[in-house]
């Protein structure tokens, strides 16, 4: 079955309007069930309820029962099910209520998800898209601030992705749901308010590809989903010293698309990775790694990392010292000015 | 639901009858829907275990029942009134802005305070997150609950001396962990014995709600726990809810019956009657202790508020039906029979709310005089050698710090 392209239907998509992140996705599935009658929605408390963000607010009313399901509690059962239905011919998406609860699912993703395509010689497809909203700085209880990409874009057969905007929430889920490869889909749960201007008409990016969302000269910040408006404040604070800094947004977090990162770094000559993730074998340790075998003529200083520590997620108190802020990112562009 | 029920090949009309209710806005659910959906009020079958009736009456039962002194039945009270007055404290600071969000256990006081109090010193327990009338069972106080909802710690007390687990978040993850104790209780000896030796018996109770049964972790807990005959009660609090989801998302049998598979036994009891939660818990406790274990409990009652302050329920369920639940307040059920049976007066009532008002106090001051946790906790306790990768990473960061505080800023926390 060809994947149908992504497009925008009726009135709502084909109009600018101002929307937030949650927004965006919300209207991405919604484009994608009125597209595709095989795409449906499921998880915990996302239909009556709409999601405990409300992120697929409304969905269940307009699509039935059927089509978004209101799954009994088990993330195993979530993923394994959504493995089933993909065999089947559907398009599920999954929602996961937060990061810290997707690892009952955990056997099902790697086992299955990301291996049956390579198992079966390509003869079964699962386009099973995870949503998972993630990271920290809500002031929450344990197990509802974590960052556990890494651990996935560890594991081959899947794609890992994370949107830092409204607009990229939009068209990204769209394109993660056209997508024939399971999907996982890392939603900057901090940012879901936060706004942004959809011309519908504007073509996305695709999905694969990372984008410079500030030019500068100074110095590069590569970086991902809730840290990338972490590291545009930074940008903004380090021109009244007169720093010029570069931000890449990664978007796609595997496969990386490092090319725009090195073309930056071969301009500015330093590099330092951005993610409220541990550090210890991440996402920014394999950039980090990656951009000295590219760039290394080009480096004029070893490339930083500032990342959350390697410990587990801190008691809510504390969230402020163990996240990457402006001041941490700052520091670390100002270590490498004086290296 | 009958057995009939559950085969007769009536889903496509049901799925009909859904399809023609009129949409409701996403707020309130229109009165279609809430009587397709006012479930929640069902009184819960024929093999409910109750001994008192909701209106505070005394009833016997051929297999259940127990000797209460009366001096037990007000401690019972007095449990109830107490934790329900912190509970609700706790969703004040929430509201006030000193917690970032409190789990209300309101409405499920009997079932814990009858299965807490039929626990012994020596036995465990595991909780879930909504615990806080078996933390004050344990000897936790309520104010030990504060750091996990302040955000200033991950739990506070001490499961080997209060013999309570911390709370757990992570839906079913207990349940394993809880079967796994029991299994070393077994293992080292404390279960079965007999004359002198009886009184050194152990036994686990697990807790855990509803929607947790859907976990895998769960139910592997249950094949564990029959595989290797564990002592461990495991204790279902059925509040009928699981967020937005009402029980029937999980499950089409009575969660009790589901016992029966694992080849132990199942007991429903009335959640909202501290006396039958007692005496089922007392039975089932002692059955584990002498080498009958495991057992499950289905406790059923009624989550009286939302999920947690973080929840609006009145996007998903009607006031009605917490208007019928109302009629089976677990507190004022015993209150009612205290008076009725003359067996406490009005002066132990009015001590027991001076009580509750000293508690609340101290409950409030508590909140308000919490330290902040230093900079440092964020790195120790990782592991139980240190880390030399975490310890640089602290000794870095307070460096760091340390810079801002000589720069005339604030280091944020002060250290305990
Ligand atoms: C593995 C996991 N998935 C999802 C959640 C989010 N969550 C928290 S409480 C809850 C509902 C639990 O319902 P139930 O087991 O009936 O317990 P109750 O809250 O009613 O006491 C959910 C889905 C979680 N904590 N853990
Ligand atoms: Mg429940």
């Amino acid at each position: 079955m060809a994947a149908p392209t992504v497009e925008s239907t009726g009135s709502e998509t084909t109009r600018t309007q101002t929307i937030t992140i949650a927004k965006g996705l919300n209207m991405a599935m919604r484009a994608a069930m009125e597209r595709d009658p095989r795409v449906m929605v499921m998880g915990e408390d996302i239909g009556r309820l709409g999601g405990v963000f409300r992120v697929t607010d409304g969905l269940q009313k307009d699509f039935g029962e059927h089509r978004v399901l209101d799954t009994p509690l088990a993330e195993s059962g979530i993923v394994g099910t959504a493995i089933g239905l993909a065999m089947r011919g559907y398009r599920p998406v999954c929602e996961i209520q937060f990061d810290g609860f997707i690892f009952p699912g955990f056997d099902q993703i790697v086992s299955q998800l990301s291996k049956m395509h390579y198992r079966s010689q390509g003869r079964v497809k699962v386009p099973v898209v995870i949503r998972v909203p993630f990271g920290g700085g809500i002031g929450a209880v344990e197990h509802h601030s974590e960052s556990p990409e890494s651990l996935f874009a560890h594991v081959a057969g899947l794609k890992v992705v994370s949107c830092s905007n409204p607009v990229d929430a939009y068209w990204m889920l769209q394109q993660a749901i056209d997508s024939d490869d399971p999907v996982l889909f890392f939603e900057p749960k901090r940012r879901y308010w936060e706004k942004a201007e959809l011309d519908p008409t504007t073509p996305p990016l695709s999905l694969g590809s990372s984008a410079v969302m500030r030019p500068g000269t100074t110095a590069t910040l590569a970086t991902y989903g809730p840290m990338v408006k972490t590291c545009l404040d930074a940008a903004n604070a380090a021109e009244e010293d007169g720093h010029e800094l570069e931000v890449v947004d990664l978007r796609s977090l595997s496969p990386l698309d490092l090319e725009p990162v090195a073309d930056s770094v071969r301009r500015t000559g330093r590099l330092v990775v951005v993610s409220e993730s541990p550090a210890e074998s991440s996402i920014t340790s394999e950039v980090a790694t990656r951009i000295q075998q590219e760039c290394f003529y080009s480096l004029e200083a070893p490339v930083l990392r500032v990342n959350g520590f390697d410990t587990p997620y801190p008691p809510s108190r504390l969230e402020e010292g163990y996240l990457p802020d402006l001041d941490r990112v700052l520091d670390a562009v100002d270590r490498s000015l004086t290296y | 639901m009958s057995p009939e029920h559950w085969t007769r090949p009536s889903r496509a009309d049901a799925h009909g009858h859904a399809d023609t209710a009129p949409a409701a806005t996403s707020a309130t659910p229109t009165r279609e829907q809430v009587i397709a959906g006012l479930r929640a009020t069902s009184e819960g079958g024929a093999d409910l275990v109750q001994l008192l009736t909701p209106e505070g009456q005394r009833v016997t039962h051929p297999d259940f029942d127990i000797d209460v002194s009366a001096e037990q039945l007000r401690g019972m009270y007095r449990d109830m009134v107490l934790i329900r007055r912190a509970d609700r404290e706790g969703n004040a600071l929430q509201r006030q802005g000193q917690l970032g969000i409190w789990v209300p256990l309101l409405g499920q006081e009997a079932a814990q305070i009858g299965a807490g109090r039929a626990l012994r010193p020596q036995d465990m327990a595991f909780p879930s997150y909504r615990e806080h009338g078996v933390a004050w069972c344990r000897g936790v106080d309520p104010t030990e609950l504060l750091g996990i909802f302040r955000g200033t710690d991950h739990g506070s007390w001490d499961p080997h001396e209060t013999g309570l687990g911390l709370y757990t978040i992570v839906i079913g993850n207990q349940c394993l962990n809880a079967t796994g104790y029991a299994m070393g209780q077994k293992f080292d000896g404390k279960v079965g014995n007999s004359d002198g030796d009886a009184s050194e018996n152990e036994a686990t109770m697990v807790f855990f709600g509803d929607g947790a049964t859907s976990q895998g972790d769960v139910h592997e807990g249950m094949v564990w726990a029959s595989v290797y005959d564990a002592p461990v009660v495991f204790f279902c609090q059925n509040n009928q809810w699981a967020i937005s989801e009402p029980t029937e998302r999980q499950s089409r049998v009575p969660l009790y019956e589901r016992a029966r598979g694992y080849g132990f036994p199942g007991i429903r009891v009335d959640g909202n009657d501290v006396l039958a939660s007692m005496a089922v818990s007392q039975w089932a406790l002692d059955e584990a202790r002498h080498g009958n274990g495991p057992l499950l409990i289905e406790a059923f009652t009624y989550r009286m508020d939302a999920h947690t302050t973080s929840d609006d329920a009145t996007r998903y369920r009607m006031d009605d039906e917490l208007q019928a639940w109302k009629l089976k307040d677990p507190v004022e059920r015993l209150r009612v029979h205290l008076l009725r049976e003359e067996l406490a007066d009005q002066d132990f009532l009015d001590e027991v709310e001076r009580e509750a008002d000293e508690l609340a106090t101290r409950f409030r001051q508590f909140c308000f005089d919490m330290p902040e946790p230093p900079p440092e906790r964020i790195f120790s306790a990782v592991y139980a050698e240190e880390s030399p990768v975490v310890a640089a990473q602290r000794d870095d960061y307070l460096q760091y710090l340390s810079g801002f505080a000589d720069a005339g800023h604030d280091t944020e926390g002060s250290v305990r």
